[in-house]
């Protein structure tokens, strides 16, 4: 009796979690339908879900139009160097905060935070002029910079949480065994925090990855991400539908199957300490 | 417990971080207030002196100033309001035994991975466009005359587009400390009969506060901001200019660097207001 | 200094179109235009000829505009060409931010040139941009749904027959909407239509004493009209449909009329793209019987800002790709339709190009249009559907969303006209009008 009702509910629950989850997906799984359709299909209504001619024209326009191996370039070190970069930096800031608290460590914690509350539109002007006068303007490495201090609150307030819930005495006994401060961090506490460095990894990538303010403005040809990629798909002249569709199909799947992959250590690591 | 030496030791690992960002704080803040007291118009040759409090008076009393406040704290009120509502009922359901769990997880944040600009077009054009847009056909199939989204209900299909990027993230949070609860206190409660409604007042949002808090701080601070969604979508127009839009038009659009500025300034004493009130609640919680 | 650079352009350009010697890399911003990503594809011929390189940035319009503007006016120098319009030169140029084009050669013709486009382009008599592709406003109806409504459309008609028109033709039923119109803000979108639409109703932007005048009855009289009309017949949406939107929708066979640039008369009659091909008919834009047509003068064209790097380089790609051989390049690998239309008085004296169905009336627009007398009555400033003044942008950008609003019918064309008399005033006082 007791079975029959959780094989109902277990029924029900996957019958509705599949329902909202298709639906959250939708937007997306339409984009992509809609990339392999002709602009003419794509307008269509009734709308066609499966059943049409499927082309890959479309992929075609956009790769002879855009150099989308450079933009994709370009998105990858731009994400993956300000992550790192900003890992650099935070996990001794993380370390200290974590295992040598002191009064002013929540203070400083949130002041971090507050930092990324700053509007962008306001600073654009000053940050442009500090970019020309440092030859910044249009580099991978001047944006690494930009997006490594954009994100480096959150990636400290996330290390910051993981290490707290390592227990102290691991490392007092490191220090009775004659371990250095870096020694504590590379051996010890590392791999200890591996899981949570992991998935502080992988979203400060999606973060960096998907901003859209300053990897725009700042960059011209040679440093320019999907980003600006996506820029010059947004509203040609003419039916676009379904070029849209396959230059975002181009921009978002690089990221989706990285996150697909990754989904359990990001799903696993992101609490930011919501837990205890 | 640390000794003197291990406290200079954390100082200096700490520095690089806080010196950093307190120069990517400071730096650009006091060449904003430098420029939001001048008369600087790039497109009239540039510097044309100083301006007192000129462009500070000139920006609250234009008639924009009052409703972009008013629309940025409806966009951000009305995405924190839907996603954690739905955060902690997805968080529910998705930790509910069912067949294929991995996949619906997956489903579900994949929002999270797309780019705000592709999210906004995407849904500007293929689901809100009033002629060709999805939204339109499936009216039409109901006989029911189209919706003009981004004119008609601009903040609504803003907050629906800035929801559906955030709530995976909103979910995910909300998920890991729902999976935290102590399963036996929610058995026994369930074996005592409770309804579940009871159940999920006295033990789950309790237990939640938590996570809930950090939602809606590490939500507001990327909420504040939001500017491709309004940039691609209504360019600020039918009442969807936000604080920060309003913001580039006047530095961008208008080229008047010394009024947006002032605007910059007073984003940031907003965005500081919301910080400190968010700030305490953290902070309690924090100690918690 | 400046004038050796500038001698200094004609002889290197004529040296490296002799040898393609010094290669250099230059860096194009430009807008996602049919125009501008033909001229993309066809690059390869430019660097064949003179051994340069080119970087393209495309980007939509609005992302252009600030984009290029934020990087001149800080003097970024991130670009070696920049696609601008007849709004920005003028003022730019006054600033010193572009470099003069006096050194094209003589092989180049600057005088074949339209003279509505050239002047629109110079400052002080001197060319600053080089028109890629010039364009008015026209209209562009369906010859098939005309004749339906049992309607004939004159050369040169009113409103008033427009009006009559598009209600005897909207059937909205089937989605088909007698007429399509910009209505979505910006000073490039709705304002361009409206400013251009209201000299023909006798109004101005403001007075000779820099005055706003959208209080006057004749903006009222246009707002109106504009509002009426598109509620009546427009289709559902209008105040979030630009250029693109509407010309999507007309390609679809969803408009009766639609009065917009010239240039899209080759999208329409493309039947790759268009569904209503053969089905087009022109005529100029419409006019109140004050002596104003309603129709704007523009032109994207190349500049090159001051400071860069590429000059010599930068300067031979405006030779190649606003040159004559250009234009006839364009005809061979894509037809003579899809030429870039409306720069040279020399391709509309091609006998190939004037069996174009819209050649004609696209010349006789742009050639009724006067950017340095726009309206009925007199006013101070240069410029059909805008005003050559630094603050037009921001100013018609933040009107333009408060008509767009009234179109939306969230508030009435007189409270939108009061904003807008407000928002003007506001901007140009605080310019020191």
């Amino acid at each position: 009796m007791a079975r029959a009702v959780t094989q109902q509910r277990k029924i029900i629950n996957t019958t509705a979690a599949w329902a909202v989850g298709l639906l959250i997906f939708f937007p997306i799984l339409w984009t992509i339908l809609t990339s392999f359709k002709t602009e003419a299909t794509a307008i269509a209504d009734p709308p066609v879900f499966l059943a049409f001619d499927w082309t890959l024209e479309n992929y075609g326009v956009v790769l002879e139009r855009s150099n989308y191996a450079r933009f994709l370039w370009n998105s990858i070190i731009i994400a993956g160097g300000s992550t790192i970069l900003g890992l650099i930096i935070a996990v001794p800031a993380a370390w200290s905060m974590a295992f040598v608290p002191s009064r002013k460590t929540k203070d400083i914690l949130l002041w971090m935070l507050s930092t990324k509350m700053l509007p962008a539109v306001g600073v654009l002007y000053p940050i442009y002029l500090i970019f020309i006068k440092m030859g910044l303007l249009d580099t991978r490495a001047g944006l690494i910079i930009v997006l490594m201090l954009m994100n480096l609150p959150i990636i400290v307030w996330m290390l910051y949480t993981y290490f707290k819930e390592i227990p102290g005495e691991i490392l007092e006994a490191g220090r009775m065994d004659g371990a250095g401060l870096k020694d504590e961090i590379l051996f010890i506490l590392t791999p200890m925090a591996i899981p949570g460095i992991a998935s502080t990894m992988l979203l400060n990538f999606i973060l960096a990855w998907n901003e859209a303010f300053w990897t725009l403005n700042l960059t011209a040809a040679k440093a320019a991400p999907l980003t600006a990629f996506i820029a010059s798909y947004s509203s040609p002249e003419g039916l676009f539908f379904a070029k849209l569709s396959a230059a975002s199909t181009m921009a978002i799947a690089p990221i989706l199957i990285l996150g697909w992959f990754s989904q359990k250590q990001l799903v696993s690591g992101l609490t930011f300490g919501a837990v205890k | 417990m640390a000794t003197q030496h291990s406290r200079s030791a954390a100082r200096m690992m700490l520095a690089p971080a806080v010196v950093l960002l307190l120069g990517w704080m400071l730096v650009p803040l006091i060449m904003t207030l430098y420029f939001s007291f001048k008369k600087y118009l790039p497109l009239r040759g540039g510097d044309l002196g100083w301006a007192g409090f000129d462009n500070y008076v000139r920006f609250v009393t234009s008639s924009a100033f009052w409703p972009s406040v008013q629309a940025t704290l409806i966009i951000v009120g009305g995405t924190l309001l839907i996603t954690v509502v739905f955060g902690v009922l997805l968080g529910l359901l998705l930790n509910q035994p069912m067949w294929g769990q991995g996949v619906v997880r997956i489903l579900v944040i994949a929002p999270f991975f797309v780019m705000p600009t592709v999210s906004a077009l995407v849904w500007k054009n293929m689901f809100m466009d009033p002629v060709n847009g999805l939204f339109a056909h499936l009216w039409k199939f109901f006989g029911a005359e189209p919706v003009v989204w981004l004119s008609d209900a601009s903040l609504f299909s803003i907050i629906t587009i800035v929801s559906w990027q955030w709530l995976p993230f909103a979910t995910l949070i909300l998920l890991t400390a729902i999976q935290s609860l102590d399963g036996e206190q929610l058995e026994a409660s369930e074996m005592d009969g409770a309804p579940v409604l009871k159940r999920f007042y006295y033990i789950v949002l309790p237990h939640l506060g938590r996570a809930i808090t950090i939602v809606i701080l590490i939500e507001t601070i990327f909420l504040l901001s939001i500017f491709a969604e309004i940039f691609v979508t209504t360019g600020g127009a039918f009442g969807s200019r936000t604080l920060t839009y309003l913001i580039f038009q006047r530095v961008l659009e208008s080229q008047n660097v010394g009024l947006g500025s002032a605007g910059g300034v007073y984003a940031i004493i907003l965005a500081n207001i919301v910080a400190i009130f968010l700030m305490r609640i953290v902070g309690k919680n924090l100690d918690a | 200094m400046y004038s050796k650079a500038k001698l200094g352009t004609a002889t290197a350009v004529a040296a490296i179109m002799a040898s393609g010697a010094f290669a250099d890399t230059i860096t194009i911003a430009t807008v996602n235009n049919g125009d501008m990503i033909r001229m993309q594809g066809l690059t390869d011929d430019f660097t064949a000829k003179t051994g340069h390189d080119v970087e393209w940035v495309t980007l939509d319009e609005n992302t252009l505009r600030t984009r290029v503007t934020q990087d001149i006016a800080t003097k970024g120098g991130q670009f070696d060409i920049m696609t601008i319009g007849m709004y920005e030169t003028p003022i730019w140029a006054a600033n010193g931010w572009l470099v003069s084009l006096d050194g094209l050669p003589p092989e180049y013709d600057a005088d074949d040139i339209l003279p509505a486009m050239a002047n629109g382009l110079s400052h002080d008599g001197t060319l600053y941009a080089a028109p890629f592709y010039g364009e008015s406003s026209m209209i562009m109806y369906r010859t098939d749904l005309m004749e339906k409504a049992g309607l004939e459309m004159p050369d040169a008609p009113s409103w008033d027959f427009i009006r009559e028109a598009a209600l005897a033709m909207t059937d909205k039923e089937n989605e088909i909407y007698g007429i399509c119109l910009r209505g979505k803000a910006g000073w490039g979108e709705n304002m361009a239509f409206l400013t251009a639409m209201s000299n023909a109703f006798g109004a101005r932007f403001v007075d000779e004493d820099w005055r706003p005048q959208y209080d006057s009855e004749a903006w009222s009289n246009t707002l109106n009209f504009y509002i009426d009309l598109m509620t009546e017949a427009g289709p559902p949406g209008a105040s979030s449909n630009g250029f693109n939107e509407n010309l999507s929708l007309f390609q679809q066979g969803k408009c009766g009329m639609w009065i917009d640039a010239t240039v899209a008369a080759s999208f329409v009659t493309n039947p790759n793209d268009s569904s209503v091909a053969d089905k087009v008919g022109f005529a100029l834009a419409p006019n109140a019987g004050m002596g104003k047509n309603s129709n704007w003068l523009w032109a994207w064209a190349l500049a090159i800002p001051a400071g860069t790097q590429n000059e010599d380089a930068a300067m031979a790609f405006i030779e190649w790709s606003t040159s004559k051989d250009y234009l006839a390049l364009v005809a061979e690998n894509e037809g003579w339709a899809n030429v870039p239309p409306g720069t040279r008085a020399s391709l509309y004296e091609t006998p190939e190009y004037q069996e174009v169905p819209f050649a004609k009336m696209t010349l006789e627009s742009i050639l009724t249009a006067d950017p340095n007398n726009p309206t009925v009555d007199p006013v101070p400033y240069v410029g059909v559907q805008f005003a050559a003044i630094p603050e037009w942008a921001g100013l018609a950008g933040q009107i333009g969303q408060e008509f767009s609003a009234a179109l939306a019918g969230q508030q009435t064309a007189e409270e939108a006209l009061e904003k807008a008399q407000a928002i003007a005033s506001e901007e140009l006082e605080a310019a020191g009008y």
